[in-house]
């Protein structure tokens, strides 16, 4: 862990903020504290949402979850409908899903990992990444892909909405459907829908491999860039499938140190609340997450299409396979810790979820009628998926009336939250550190934030006594008043 | 009145020739006749309540509610004209914001009248302040739920009860902007009454209070009550069980 997370003698130094941070989901915040010198003394990402899911969620009868708690975001909305799906299926007694069910559910599932990924490399990455991280503002964005690589912006746009298609297909509508219910799903395909999907997923497995090689490509042609920009060293976490391959939608949890080695595996994630514990910060709303055997200081983990890849055994689809033991063999003995690692192994994964949507596409279970299972009563319920993002965990209880009276989530940006830390470190250190700021230079600690496709909407998802500051400034920026409250709930007002 | 007579008499209703028999109201009329007027309190099964006044339509020159006056012969009502839709507008945007009508995650959303008739009605937005009343659930029940925070007191929960079932498991009490829904036990709960699953009353909510367990999502986006027809075009716009 970098020692920039807080300045020594902050009083003296200039303060520098990238508010908000551009193209991520949600809204956060980036203060830089610097002296005369423009050396790097203190470096944050802060989580400026206020949300309230947690609490709210409280008192209300579980079989409306799934549809209530996807609201929590906009991007992934598939993934909390089915983490909280996969958890209530515990209240409801089944404890295994009919095959039409597990597989309608992977199949929006997939759809949700296709066109999330597609939607973070083609429209908020690629023009860091085509363009120069310092390259012109007004033309670093999708528009100016779709003006100087018309091809590569139309691919990602067709590439999201065949993710989109799936998902409505699934559950109903391309946001916020109602397809997984506990206990099972609420429809499967017709065959209607089923032909329309297959018409188009040849294409975008096509596609996606194409992607995958893109990456790969300025890999090679720039590796002193790639392979160090805002590099730090961590440990890592994801779910697996129970054979060791990569699994996305169900397994038990396996984490690896930084060299690699294995720190657990086979952990049944019902059991998380032993593997994890989270802390509070004041000065953010997002939680930082670590593994309680490491304690907090060498605990933190990352999450996600960097840690997945490099966690499982093998990927059970042929091209993403292929695709995987290169990328093994690229980053050699030890894991790669480079966050630009995240863009090559989410292509890798997207290809992985156009293959898995193509083969479901051929199971004729897809198209069954038997959508529900049910068994024994359950008063909790812990739901984990690998979310596009990483490790997304939902955690219940409810009470003999059916009400929920406890809900725990950690998503995937909260697991990231000390790696997004010490990436942006990292990148102050190696580019801003005794530098006239510039916006390109600026733009390079995004680039960072940006690698790990956070949403910062999901992430702050707690409601309670949050710490909070509120200034009065005079016009010359002198403080007249402020008013804290602080983590545990007191308020204070300060002259 | 022999059977001929009793279909001689008509009015006109935005311009349409509609029969009627003696006895009828105006939206009993109209409905027979397969015409439209937006309504959440009637339902066709019950007395009327007049309570709602979204029906209210103008007749002859003056405004009434069509659920409880009664068509005369040669009668002009006028009920789809921008200014009496902007009026229903107006009274179902405060039916919104006096309860807790959270549509994105209620169960009911999609067979649901308040919904649709607001979609119906093109209300586009809320528009007056949220009052945000502190409304418990009742979940005592072991097989339905009474979600309060989406009453919007139309009564048919209390007729049903009363006039069918003859249980009077159901009433309005309080006054004027205080007016709330109660069960008929010492407790209040609704595990303490005789309400039951096979009770009229437990399936003519025309909105998501009265809830079967369990139940929730499982009829797919695209299968429920208005998802095919919207209410004006719906062939039981009332979405009533049978």
């Amino acid at each position: 862990m970098t020692t920039l997370e807080t300045a020594v003698n902050p009083e003296n130094l200039r303060r520098v903020a990238i508010d908000p941070v551009s193209r991520v989901e949600g809204h956060g915040k980036v203060t830089i504290l610097l002296d005369d010198k423009n050396r790097v003394h203190q470096v944050r990402l802060h989580i400026v949402e206020f949300r309230g899911f947690e609490k709210f969620i409280q008192g209300r009868p579980y079989w409306e979850v799934p549809v209530m708690v996807q609201r929590l975001c906009g991007i992934c909305p598939v993934s909390h409908h089915l983490a909280a799906s996969k958890a209530l299926d515990a209240i409801v007694g089944a404890r295994r899903l009919t095959p039409t069910a597990e597989k309608m559910r992977r199949l929006m599932h997939y759809g949700q990992i296709l066109q999330s990924h597609a939607l973070h490399f083609f429209h908020l990455c690629s023009p860091d990444l085509l363009f120069g991280f310092d390259s012109d503002l007004a033309k670093r964005n999708i528009m100016g892909v779709a003006e100087k690589h018309p091809e590569t912006a139309q691919r990602g746009v067709l590439l999201r909405k065949f993710g989109q298609e799936v998902i409505r297909h699934t559950a109903g509508k391309r946001i916020h459907g109602t397809g997984a219910i506990p206990g099972g799903v609420n429809k499967s395909l017709s065959v209607l829908e089923r032909d329309e999907l297959l018409k188009d997923v040849y294409q975008m497995v096509a596609w996606s491999r194409d992607a995958v090689h893109l990456v790969k490509q300025m890999h090679h042609q720039n590796p002193e860039l790639y392979n160090s920009f805002g590099a730090f060293r961590s440990n890592l976490m994801s779910m697996v499938g129970f054979d060791g391959g990569l699994d996305l939608y169900h397994g038990h949890l396996r984490g690896r140190d930084e060299g690699g080695t294995l720190l657990f595996d086979g952990v049944d994630y019902q059991n998380y609340t032993q593997l994890i514990e989270e802390e509070v910060k004041n000065w953010s709303y997002m939680k930082f997450p670590f593994l309680k055997s490491l304690g907090r200081e060498k605990g933190w983990y990352r999450v996600g299409p960097l840690s997945r890849i490099q966690n499982c055994d093998f990927i059970p689809t042929p091209l993403a396979e292929i695709e995987r033991r290169e990328f093994m063999a690229y980053s050699g003995v030890m894991p790669m810790h480079a966050p630009l690692g995240y863009h090559w192994t989410r292509m890798i994964e997207m290809l992985h979820a156009a293959e898995m949507i193509k083969d479901l596409l051929h199971d004729d279970d897809i198209l069954g009628n038997d959508l529900m299972a049910s068994g024994e009563r359950g008063f909790e319920g812990v739901g984990v998926i690998e979310a596009p993002r990483g490790t997304l965990i939902h955690h219940y209880r409810v009470d003999e009336n059916d009400l929920v009276t406890m809900c725990n989530l950690i998503v995937s940006t909260t697991h990231n939250n000390q790696a997004m830390n010490e990436a942006v470190r990292r990148v102050a250190q190696q580019y801003l550190h005794g530098h006239e700021l510039t916006e390109g230079l600026l733009n390079q600690i995004e680039v960072a934030v940006r690698a790990f496709d956070p949403c910062l909407s999901c992430a702050t998802h707690a409601l309670g006594k949050m710490p909070l500051q509120v200034e009065v400034l005079s016009e010359a920026g002198e403080r007249l008043s402020s008013l804290t409250r602080s983590g545990d709930g007191c308020l204070s007002i300060a002259p | 009145m022999t059977e001929d007579s009793k279909i001689a008499a008509s009015f006109e209703l935005d311009g349409k020739t509609i029969p009627f028999t003696e006895g009828q109201t105006i939206i009993q009329a109209a409905m027979a006749a397969g015409e439209y007027i937006p309504h959440l309190c009637f339902n066709p099964e019950f007395k009327p309540h007049g309570s709602c006044k979204i029906c209210t339509v103008k007749a002859d020159g003056r405004q009434t509610a069509s659920c409880t006056s009664l068509a005369q012969p040669g009668m002009v009502v006028e009920s789809d004209t921008p200014a009496l839709n902007e009026e229903r507008r107006a009274l179902l945007q405060m039916l919104f914001v006096e309860g807790n009508h959270f549509c994105p995650s209620c169960e009911k959303s999609g067979n649901c009248q308040l919904q649709a008739t607001a979609y119906e009605l093109e209300m586009m937005s809320p528009h007056f302040d949220q009052f945000y009343p502190d409304r418990p659930l009742d979940a005592s029940h072991h097989e339905y739920l009474l979600d309060l925070n989406r009453c919007i007191l139309c009564s048919l929960c209390v007729r049903a009860s009363r006039d069918v079932d003859a249980k009077n498991v159901f009433a309005l009490a309080g006054r004027g902007i205080k007016t709330h829904l109660i069960v008929n036990a010492k407790s209040g709960r609704l595990a303490d009454t005789d309400f039951s699953g096979d009770d009229k009353a437990a399936h003519v909510c025309p909105v998501g209070v009265i809830i079967k367990k369990r139940v929730g999502f499982s009829v797919p986006i695209g299968q429920r009550s208005f998802d095919e027809h919207p209410i004006g075009a719906a062939p039981h716009p009332d979405n009533r069980d049978d």
